[in-house]
């Protein structure tokens, strides 16, 4: 039986023009399985795509949104593919983007009626350092105790979830809030300057493209970046030759937790204002999916983010032009990380169909 | 039979008739196609081309369980048994039956053809010996017709390779056929009636090996006449470049061997060859040394490097005293397969001016892998080709050659020459003589007696993690080797 | 009733969705697989079932559809991982979170909705003793996961179809080489685990806590997998792992009746803290890990 399923032979070198491929075939089977499941709720296919995938990107007020959108995406995602890389799996980014945001939110909620430009990029850096420190969890307990990182940057997320409602139902409730679990909305000098006049889009927006700039000169041209790679492709090498996995896994996770936290940051004193419940529509889950489908590479993550935050204001737009579940965004996430996953496969391998046995005979 | 893998034509249009009564050899030397073919008839890989014929009939190996099922047997090189579960369970795999009837014919067997083993050992607790009987003992129970051994004595010491053709010997008196795969020549000449001799996935040679000597054979084999092997002048004793005292170490990994009161000295301009088969603490002894496994500051001079307590430093850190190391294994310890050789270059050579402030320097990188490809014959498309697709001979030599060009002291090999191709290693064992002389510290770790006895000045022997005395490689027997192999004839059994 | 009484009747049915995903992973990991998107699996088997028992269809047909809803999200696990021979971490991951997106999808339109579960059965005799009296007054599902317990400690006890397992999970190298279908027996096995924790999901939506909520599962799929660490790969070890975190997601209720002055959300967020705590101290034994651990987990295999 087994000989007439087609079979994966090693290529020789990594084929190039499959890496580049793998996320448009993915994103071309994606819109076919999703085609399917928005005929069978009943949508009109072509309106759902019109304004999933199109209109984000006509006209500039949206598109202005897709860029706020972009901002955070972007940078959760290059800290994270710098850990996945060296095959650090921190899942955990939503916890550490939480973190960063109640960090940077300390300074407002505490200090309401301080004024000076040094505010904003004083939360800027609360919030890195607060995502960073959720991460020394899981890098203690990796490296010291053995514990797979995967879990425990998990378990954080969901404790940090518990932290965010304590303090907005408990001490951090805005006094004049009609009882709703959220801080008081942050004063003028706590708001990230915006940088493309009519939009929501500020300067934080830089700081995800320079971000950009740092990991492709760290993960392509450095020496620390290789070491990484090393780590991730052959621990056994590494060890060989001398590359310390602790260093991997502690500058992995804090990288991570530290551009994740400084996302968090970015939205409560950017386009939000306060600390609310809301404050993440999983972009720490969805910042996953975006590294890998930009291939773990920081200029493909460039493409993969700005997709991925289409994908957001699409969604909200065909909730209320087409009726669409928000949900439905998910599931298409979802199948287009799937669809990646079996892509890259053939970046690696080539599959080989049976010969007949009498052609090679 | 004809068989490939990708563009490699494994096994290409071979013919084989084994007779029954008969101890046939399958020669060749690594990379020829002796293990493809012997999967082949096992029924682990498909045949692309070609039929077989058992008793006169046509068959389909499909799988080993449909090979077993004709009555044929297969002992792996690199064992096919579970180490977390005990020798009877291990056998219940593939015989059906009670534990207490199975463990009952273990024993049975066991006592008619010498292969005396506890079926209820769980099988990290034995030796590599020990598991190869578990091995031979599980065919035996399947009542083959066909038994096939692929390199059984490369885990044997020299006096148990003797009971081990007395028992095959027996078996063969018995009615079993018997398929013997090895590229050692004169146990081919002492056991076998028949020899099938293979080179590049081609049958070169069908003969009676009795009637031919080693001279014909090895030139069927490899094509030509067998290298002759150069031994190195004893030279003056240079200063003491490594040194171990009374090193023990119980590694973390329970099924591990731990080692206990190791003592070795290295000096400069010498080959020390640590002997002993694969299994007795080879593998921790190389990390210790290497520095993958690291001590506590405090038993810091238990290895001494360059006259400096080494214990507790990485890699990286001895690599800097003039320390350098080629693992045995290549892919993904000694090189990262899905990297460029350029990459991989990079690997241990940075401190040779590859890195500028800590960017790696492209140009620098390709230069150092082009001078290591050619200075050392590696055959391959240039220094971006990826690791993982050169033959193991061939990156064996860019592995030594980085490290040779790394200008070591202490040039640390482990296998030398495991899965190599005859003309590289013979390659491999003259850089390592040449080394010698131009006065670098030389150690060796090698299953390969002959090999030791080729190229080293003294040999010590590694046994249930105890290493033997320094004995001199020019005078010591390989019976003496032998003994301390098998732990007879020093203190510790 | 007391806070002690109060927990030991209600920690096995607690521990019941933890239970049935920790077996189900259990197997697969033993197979050498690992296999992350548990949560999503479970959250899409609670979905469909509560819709189906919504709409009368029965518990039996729900857990039913919830199997097989998880048979379905393994095959794609399956058709990657194995397959494919892609990156298990990262189609773990991928399969959670499309579980969990078509969760939500299917799911919206019955946002907090209740129905009823299904009835306790008390054994005779025991029921009556005071304090742990309680303990065995359970419904049905409880008692078949119990059995199903006792079942896969024999399995890999006593069968031989445990002994090929635990092989193909050292070695698939070996395994294969002595005739073993490594891949179809790695797929069965993933199978086998979806459908446990689509059954797992179903418990959890249709007779633990009736009702639909997006994100229910909050965590159990994740825990059910450190679950697997804990017990280190042993069934007896899981199953008292399971009792406690089935009696740590207690200890709010009990904290409410019993007016403790904790904050509900270090109580909500205790589940948590006591796997982090827990991994932390099984995990540092790395002898305790290497003699019962799976040799070859996580490793793409291919012929």
């Amino acid at each position: 039986m087994s000989r007439m399923i087609p079979h994966l032979v090693r290529r020789d070198r990594a084929s190039l023009r499959m890496a580049v491929l793998a996320p448009l075939l993915a994103l071309a089977a994606a819109i076919f399985v999703n085609l399917l499941v928005f005929l069978a709720m009943g949508k009109n296919p072509a309106a759902v795509f019109y304004a999933l995938l199109l209109e984000p990107f006509l006209g500039w007020s949206s598109f202005s949104e897709v860029l706020l959108k972009t901002g955070p995406l972007l940078l959760i995602a290059q800290g994270l593919a710098i850990g996945f890389r060296a095959k650090v799996f921190n899942i955990g980014a939503e916890g550490q983007f939480i973190l960063g945001a109640i960090f940077a939110s300390a300074i407002p909620v505490y200090f309401p009626q301080a004024t000076g430009q040094w505010i904003w990029p004083a939360m800027l850096l609360m919030g890195a350092l607060g995502g960073a420190l959720w991460a020394v969890v899981p890098a203690f307990w990796r490296v010291k105790l053995n514990a797979n990182e995967i879990l425990v940057t998990l378990m954080m997320s969901l404790i940090a979830a518990q932290v965010l409602n304590y303090l907005l139902l408990g001490p951090w409730k805005d006094p004049m809030g009609f009882n709703f679990p959220q801080s008081v909305m942050f004063q003028y000098d706590a708001m990230i300057p915006i940088l493309l006049a009519g939009t929501r889009v500020n300067v934080s927006l830089l700081l995800a493209l320079f971000s950009v700039l740092v990991a492709w000169v760290y993960m392509q041209r450095s020496f620390g970046g290789y070491q990484f790679l090393v780590g991730g492709l052959a621990p056994k090498a590494a060890a060989y030759a001398g590359f310390s996995e602790s260093r991997a896994i502690w500058l992995s996770l804090l990288i991570g937790g530290f551009a994740a936290g400084l996302a968090g940051a970015a939205e409560v004193a950017g386009p939000i204002g306060q600390l609310q419940r809301g404050i993440s529509t999983g972009y720490g889950y969805a910042a996953i999916i975006v590294a890998y489908l930009g291939g773990l590479h920081p200029l493909g993550i460039l493409a993969s983010s700005l997709l991925m935050a289409a994908l957001y204001i699409g969604g909200d737009n065909a909730m209320v032009s087409a009726d669409l579940p928000i949900a439905a965004v998910r599931v298409f996430q979802g199948s287009l990380l799937v669809f990646y996953l079996a892509a890259i496969t053939f970046v690696r391998f080539r599959l080989v169909w049976p010969q007949h046995k009498a052609g090679a005979a | 039979m004809t068989k490939a893998y990708g563009q490699v034509v494994a096994n290409d249009a071979i013919d084989l008739t084994v007779g029954r009564n008969s101890i046939h050899a399958i020669l060749g030397e690594n990379g020829a196609g002796k293990s493809t073919l012997m999967k082949l008839i096992y029924g682990v890989e498909s045949p692309d081309a070609g039929e077989v014929l058992w008793d006169g009939q046509p068959v389909t190996l499909s799988s080993p369980a449909e090979a077993r099922r004709l009555g044929i047997g297969m002992v792996f090189q690199h064992f096919s048994l579970f180490e977390t579960l005990s020798v009877v369970e291990n056998i219940s795999l593939i015989v059906p039956g009670k534990k207490a009837d199975l463990a009952a014919r273990i024993r049975a067997l066991g006592q008619d053809f010498g292969l005396d083993v506890d079926p209820f050992a769980d099988v990290h607790s034995l030796s590599v010996g020990e598991r190869q009987r578990v091995e031979i003992i599980r065919c035996l129970m399947t009542e083959p017709k066909l038994l096939i051994l692929d390199e059984p004595t490369s885990v044997l010491p020299p006096q148990a390779v003797g009971l081990l053709f007395d028992t095959l010997r027996r078996l063969r008196d018995r009615g079993v056929s018997i398929l013997f795969i090895s590229h050692k020549l004169d146990e081919i000449q002492s056991l076998c009636d028949h020899a099938t001799i293979l080179r590049g996935g081609r049958v070169t040679g069908n003969v009676d090996p009795r009637q031919h000597d080693a001279h014909d054979l090895a030139r069927m084999m490899i094509g030509r006449d067998m290298p002759p092997p150069l031994h190195a002048d004893p030279l003056p004793v240079g200063d003491i470049r490594l040194e171990l005292s009374a090193l023990d170490h119980q590694p973390d990994d329970p099924f591990a061997l731990g080692l206990s009161g190791v003592n070795l000295r290295l000096h400069a301009g010498e080959i020390l060859g640590i002997a002993g088969i694969s299994g007795n603490g080879q593998g921790e002894l190389a990390r210790l040394i290497s520095g993958e496994t690291r001590l506590s500051p405090a038993r810091r001079d238990d290895i001494r490097l360059m006259g400096r307590g080494v214990a507790h430093l990485d890699p990286a850190a001895r690599r800097a005293l003039g320390f350098a190391f080629v693992p045995e294994e290549r892919l993904g310890r000694g090189a990262v397969p899905e990297m460029s050789l350029a990459d991989n270059s990079l690997l241990t050579a940075h401190p040779l001016g590859l890195l500028k402030r800590g960017l790696i320097d492209r140009r620098a990188e390709a230069t150092f892998t082009a001078a290591c490809i050619r200075d050392f014959d590696v055959r391959t498309s240039g220094p971006e080709a990826e690791a993982g697709a050169l033959s193991g001979g061939n990156l064996q030599k860019f592995i030594m050659g980085r490290e040779i060009l790394l200008k070591p002291q202490v040039l640390f090999v482990a296998q030398p020459t495991w899965g190599v191709d005859i003309g590289a290693a013979t390659a491999i064992r003259q850089r390592l003589v040449q080394m010698r002389n131009e006065g670098v510290a030389v150690l060796v770790i090698s299953e390969e007696l002959e090999e030791l006895f080729e190229i080293c000045d003294r040999i010590q022997v590694l046994h249930k993690g105890h290493l033997s005395p320094s004995l001199d490689a020019r005078t010591t027997k390989a019976e003496e080797i032998g003994r301390w192999m098998i732990g007879a004839a020093g203190v510790p059994a | 009733m007391s806070g002690l009484s109060f927990i030991l009747a209600g920690m096995l049915a607690a521990a019941t969705p933890f239970l049935l995903a920790a077996l189900g992973e259990l197997v697969v990991e033993r197979a050498g697989v690992l296999n992350l998107g548990i949560e999503g699996i479970m959250a899409l088997g609670a979905v469909l079932a509560f819709i189906v028992v919504y709409h009368g269809g029965g518990h039996v047909a729900a857990f039913g559809l919830a199997a097989l809803s998880g048979v379905v999200l393994a095959l794609v696990f399956g058709w990657l991982a194995l397959g494919l021979r892609a990156n298990q971490v990262a189609v773990g991951l991928a399969v959670g979170i499309l579980g969990q997106g078509l969760s939500s999808l299917i799911g919206n339109s019955y946002e907090s909705l209740t129905i009823t579960g299904i009835p306790k059965l008390a054994l005779p005799g025991l029921s009556a003793l005071p304090v742990v009296g309680g303990l065995f007054v359970q419904d049905a599902v409880v008692w078949l996961t119990l059995a199903a317990t006792a079942a896969i400690w024999a399995m890999f006890r006593f069968s031989r179809l445990g002994l090929i397992l635990r092989a193909v999970g050292e070695n698939p190298h070996a395994a294969r080489a002595i005739g073993y279908p490594v891949i179809r027996l790695r797929l069965w096995a993933v199978m086998f685990g979806g459908a446990m924790s689509g059954l797992a999901g179903a418990y959890a939506a249709t007779v633990y806590t009736p009702l639909w909520a997006d994100g229910m599962i909050a965590g159990r799929g994740w825990i059910a997998l450190a679950l697997v660490v804990f017990g280190t790969w042993l069934t007896g070890r899981i199953f008292f792992g399971a009792l406690l975190f089935g009696a740590v997601s207690l200890a709010s209720l009990v904290a409410q009746t019993e007016n403790w002055a904790v904050p509900s959300q270090l109580l909500s967020a205790l589940p948590y803290i006591v796997t982090i705590v827990v991994l932390g101290i099984i995990t540092s034994n790395k002898r305790l890990l290497k003699v019962n651990g799976v040799a070859s987990l996580g490793e793409p295999f291919g012929p």
